[in-house]
């Protein structure tokens, strides 16, 4: 049953289509047809990856080559498809949500006049094309492309509405701190290239199989490439020290938000440690900085979220925070685990986003949770679904997130005792600020302005369907994972995922698990009640401490770089335009041509200093020298 | 017999042209007619003509100096004929019914330069190859000094003066190797054959260099570049910044890198150094200009720094990757300068601080800016991509300690050129619109055509490159035999 495999092409192709249609023909579309051009196609590539999905859970995989994108001399880059456990489960998060996401779309940007209606699909479907790219790919530049295509979709959509210049102010950081991470990214696939002559997953890591650790491939080459493969993944997915872009990134409409900047595209950088697994498996450094690097960015973030008040800003920063917990189970080892995560964070996170979306549509643009309050009453779906969200963000049993951070934990408990301390102070922290969001939000007295309360009403079906959809994965979507310990015949997804990621086998017995999870649940429950405690009636005006000035400036961190790096540079730039090139360079040149004309004029009796008739008479000369050339000869 | 043709059209279109007198309806006419038939003839002698022998051209020529007139259409001539007869055609389809002070010199001069520009690509006999050279810039110096912008008599002085040195060395090099061969030859084939000892190679690698260097141009030879492409007009700046800085990369790859190995893999490491630090250097000032030409201008210095230290890189993916880059840096920098000249024909202002807001009242030209931006930022699925792609792993794979030094600085450049093209597009097409730039630029029917197939191009080449690799095969592989110091080594 190849044949499905073969109709891969069709996943990443139909979005592509859409997005020509959508940005080709964006004067002549209807919003109506705009909005089911976008959907539908996005639905065509779900039904897809579905009958792919089961054909790879029948113990189906492959790759499906196309044609070759580059070849020169022996070295040849296949475009081709890889189609395995770990791509075909990326498929249905990216088709499965962005569909959903494209749905809610339609609703949420109805205001908009029809041809930035369809601009706005086009760029959406653009981007799923891009994601699917990049999770399709079967080597490093397929990969690459897809990576970088989302980079652009992001840019593109944070600038979306192109007037605001802090938008496209965010637009710009987002693509060039990536492009920092690109960078590294490339250079990484040039030391492959140059050290294996091979670029596709197959043939690289068997590549690295027979000769790891010899001269041809030395234990340098492999922390080399696994360290910059991770710097590239701290530009995509936003950590330490290149996160700085993802907060300001939520200038784009909110299912953007949802979409790229929380479910699919900043999980890139997951997906590529996890598919490089075999490689970082064999650069114990290498995972010990990732561990570090993803705690430190988890913890850090969830410091600045408590301390955060626009709706959006904490759920950017909680998201940070998640995928830092993301890179710490990829840094102990846990592949799987991280995957797991990806797959229910897309769920309950693309969920908030939405959740968040329609409290902003309620309330006519406002992100400002001081001034928000109350809003159980009027928008119960949107009350319900965000609860459910923040439940499976926090950790409770048995929604999704409980499962995949028990997961994380476990591993990192048997790692090493320190970061399992950091990391469950940093899961507490999630439940907290999490819970605060949802009291300021929904609890209490309305605090916004009579017009709006006058407003307040519940979205409509396409905006509250997705939301329904997504809360019932929150919550079932992490059974899938449920451990040893609680049920038999369990880790469905481990084993499904196992042909790619080789299965962990803990040495750990059930009553440490049970310990493990009661401790952080019960963690958790006290947190949710703390936040409770001090949110459900919030007034505001209550004064804050420096400390929680210091969180709220989010550590001053973007200011430091602004200081550090790009001032530094700017005045350099300016510096060499300036002085070195006008002065320096230019200045030698023209000093050179000065000393010869001074000694030039001197004999200026002789010459007329007109280069027109030097020229004239050169080509005069030359020309009589030809034809006295011809006429001699013949 | 191609070969010739490709030589004599634009060379009897450009007398043709100065018949045409001041009218500018025949003067186009002219000027499309004969562009058009060279591209199309080009276009034939690579597919339906493919035959070698059409391919060669040999008539006696300054005999008694041992040099004929003798042209060869190799897979490097065929690529930059190719890119120089589409870049032209475009320019006629684009200055269609524009305005120009006197039309028909002005084409005149175009096709002449377009001939001289033929016979570097084409020549194998070294004192053609120097004829053409001077040949080809005369016409460059007639079109910046009259139809240029205000400091066009100072900088044009500069850039004939600075080019024309360069060139003045190269000659001696060349009447010194001809001295060398056995029958005092010009022919190509009699100079390859010359053998010089290292420093020999060293010292007349110093002479050819300028020449190449200077007319790229390589970072620190650059300066008479963003003064001309300013002062230039936009048509002619693009001929000069599309086609012409090829006649640099050709003249290193033809007549330098075969001739004298030995000294550059000795001086490699300066070179490339050189190359690749004028890739930052270029990026950050291009960075603070306020003029959309000069930012244009040094984010070409960028680029061809890359392309320079591709060259001297020397293996089979940088020569590939070059070759590939020589024909889609052409079409992307064309793309660029075409933008810069009909919003400076439409606002009357290229100035980046009195734009800004393009894209609210002008859609159609924001969308063909940013595509052609994202094949000069290397974005993949462009055709920027996949030269870059190829350059930088040969850079990385180059046999040099030096390597992973020179791959990372160059790479900067890759960041940088994301700051400034995106940083332009901000300013320029983004943002709320002004008094200059409500305006709306309603592109022609010639404009969008030129700019869609430009896109096209970049579309096309970026998804599907490989054609256009094979294309060059065959010859980088035999460069490459020539060139690459193991391979030099196992023949002594």
């Amino acid at each position: 049953m190849q044949d499905i495999f073969q109709l891969a092409y069709w996943i990443p192709l139909l979005p592509l289509l859409g997005a020509l249609l959508n940005g080709l023909g964006r004067n002549h579309l209807n919003r109506t047809l705009s909005g089911l051009v976008g959907s539908a196609t996005v639905l065509g590539s779900f039904v897809l990856s579905l009958l792919i999905f089961f054909q790879v859970k029948a113990g189906q995989s492959g790759v499906v080559h196309y044609f070759d994108f580059i070849r020169v001399g022996s070295f040849s880059i296949p475009f081709a498809f890889q189609i395995d456990a770990l791509s075909s489960l990326f498929l249905l998060i990216i088709t499965g949500v962005g569909f959903l996401i494209h749905v809610y779309s339609t609703a949420y940007m109805h205001h908009e006049e029809p041809a930035h209606f369809a601009r706005y699909f086009a760029y959406l479907n653009l981007f799923v094309f891009s994601m699917l790219l990049l999770v399709l790919g079967s080597n490093y530049v397929i990969l690459f492309m897809g990576w970088e295509g989302v980079g652009l979709c992001s840019y593109l959509l944070i600038g979306y509405w192109f007037k605001n210049p802090a938008y496209t102010a965010a637009a710009n950081k987002a693509f060039i701190m990536n492009r920092i991470g690109d960078l590294a990214f490339l250079v990484a696939l040039f030391w492959i290239i140059t050290k294996s002559g091979v670029v596709g997953f197959q043939e690289f890591f068997a590549f690295v199989q027979q000769h790891q650790f010899t001269d041809r491939f030395t234990a340098t080459d492999i922390t080399v490439i696994t360290v910059l493969f991770f710097i590239g993944a701290t530009g995509k997915s936003a950590q330490l020290p290149l996160y700085t872009w993802l907060p300001d990134a939520m200038a784009g409409p909110t299912p953007v938000s949802a979409l790229i900047h929380a479910a699919t595209m900043v999980t890139a950088g997951i997906y590529l440690i996890a598919r490089s697994n075999m490689l970082y498996s064999l650069a114990p450094h290498t995972l010990h900085l990732i561990s570090w690097v993803g705690l430190m960015t988890a913890l850090l973030a969830a410091s600045i979220a408590v301390a955060q008040n626009d709706i959006k800003k904490v759920l950017a920063y909680s998201t940070v925070s998640q995928l830092g917990f993301m890179f710490l189970a990829l840094g102990t080892g846990a592949y799987a685990a991280a995957v797991f995560h990806v797959m229910t964070h897309a769920f309950f996170k693309a969920l908030l986003f939405l959740g968040s979306g329609s409290v902003i549509h309620a309330m006519g643009g406002e992100q400002d949770i001081r001034n928000m309050g109350g809003l159980s009453k009027k928008l119960r779906v949107t009350y319900i679904t965000f609860l459910i969200g923040c439940i499976a963000i926090a950790g409770v049993p048995p929604f999704s997130g409980f499962f995949s951070k028990d997961a994380i934990l476990l591993s990192v408990f048997l790692h090493s005792p320190i970061q399992y301390a950091l990391a469950l102070l940093a899961a507490l922290l999630t439940a907290f600020y999490m819970f605060r969001l949802l009291f300021l939000t929904f609890s209490g007295r309305f605090r916004g302005t009579q017009e709006q309360l006058h407003h307040l009403h519940e979205s409509p079906l396409a905006m509250t369907l997705p939301l329904v959809v997504l809360a019932v994965l929150s919550i079932v979507g992490g059974w899938v994972g449920i451990p040893a310990a609680l049920v038999p015949d369990a880790e469905a997804l481990h084993h499904f995922l196992s042909p790619v990621i080789p299965v962990l086998t803990h040495a750990v017995s059930h009553e440490t698990e049970y310990a493990l999870m009661a401790l952080s649940t019960g963690l958790v429950l006290v947190m949710i009640g703390a936040a409770w405690m001090r949110y459900r009636n919030y007034q505001p005006g209550t004064p804050a401490n420096a400390f929680i000035n210091l969180l709220e400036n989010k550590w001053y961190v973007d200011e430091l770089y602004q200081k550090i790096i790009v001032q530094p540079f700017y005045v350099l730039a300016g510096w060499l335009r300036a002085i070195v090139e006008a002065k320096g360079i230019d200045g030698l040149v023209n000093g050179v041509g000065r000393a010869v004309q001074y000694s030039a004029r001197q004999l200026r009796l002789v010459q007329s200093g007109q280069v027109g008739l030097y020229v004239l008479l050169m080509v005069l000369s030359m020309a009589i020298m030809l034809l006295i050339q011809f006429f001699i000869r013949k | 017999m191609i070969a010739l043709l490709i030589v004599l059209i634009p060379l009897l279109g450009g007398i043709f042209s100065f018949g045409t007198r001041a009218n500018k309806k025949a003067a186009d006419l002219v000027f499309m007619l004969f562009t058009a038939g060279l591209l199309t003839l080009t276009l034939l002698g690579l597919t339906i003509f493919n035959d070698p022998t059409l391919y060669r051209f040999s008539a006696p020529w300054l005999s008694s100096l041992g040099s004929s007139f003798s042209l060869l259409l190799d897979p490097l001539a065929k690529v930059l004929c190719l890119l120089t007869a589409l870049v032209y055609f475009l320019l006629a389809l684009y200055m269609n019914g524009k305005s120009v002070q006197k039309p028909a010199a002005f084409y005149g001069w175009l096709l002449l330069a377009q001939a001289g520009m033929m016979g570097v690509f084409l020549a194998t006999d070294g004192l053609l190859f120097y004829f053409c050279w001077e040949l080809a810039l005369i016409p460059m110096y007639f079109l910046s000094s009259i139809w240029g912008g205000a400091r066009r008599i100072a900088v044009t002085f500069k850039f004939f003066i600075y080019t024309f040195l360069g060139s003045v060395l190269m000659l001696a090099g060349l009447i010194y190797l001809q001295s060398q061969t056995p029958d005092q030859s010009f022919a190509l084939s009699a100079l390859l054959k010359v053998k010089l000892s290292t420093a020999q190679q060293s010292w007349l690698l110093w002479l050819f260099l300028p020449a190449f260097a200077i007319k790229l141009p390589l970072f620190p030879f650059h300066t008479w570049q963003p003064d001309t492409y300013e002062e230039a007009p936009t048509p002619v700046t693009a001929v000069l910044s599309a086609v012409m800085v090829k006649m640099g990369v050709l003249g290193l790859l033809r007549w330098l890198l075969p001739f004298f190995p030995l000294a550059a893999y000795q001086w490699g490491d300066v070179i490339m150094g050189l190359a690749v630090g004028g890739i930052v250097y270029a990026s950050l000032i291009a960075w603070r200009q306020d003029d959309l030409k000069r930012l244009v201008a040094y984010s070409s210095i960028a680029h061809i720094g890359l392309m320079g230290a591709a060259a001297f890189a020397a293996n089979l993916a940088s020569l590939q990757g070059l070759c590939f880059q020589l024909f889609a840096h052409g079409i992307n920098i064309l793309g660029m300068w075409l933008v810069v000249d009909v919003i400076e024909r439409n606002l009357g202002t290229r100035k980046i601080s009195e734009l800004g807001g393009l894209a609210s009242h002008s859609p159609a030209l924001t969308f063909f800016t940013i595509i052609i931006a994202l094949a000069n930022i290397a974005l993949p699925l462009t055709n920027g991509f996949v030269g870059e792609l190829l350059m930088f792993t040969g850079l990385l794979a180059t046999k040099s300690n030096f390597a992973w030094v020179l791959t990372v600085t160059a790479g900067l450049g890759i960041i940088l050129s994301a700051v400034y093209t995106l940083g332009m597009i901000r300013s320029v097409f983004f943002g709320e619109s002004n008094a200059v730039t409500s305006r709306p630029i309603n592109l022609s029917i010639q404009e969008q055509l030129v700019l869609i197939v430009i896109v096209v191009m970049i579309l096309v080449f970026g998804i599907y490159p490989q054609p256009m690799l094979d294309v060059t095969a065959g010859y980088t592989d035999q460069l490459f035999r020539q060139i690459d110091i193991s391979y030099l080594f196992r023949k002594f």
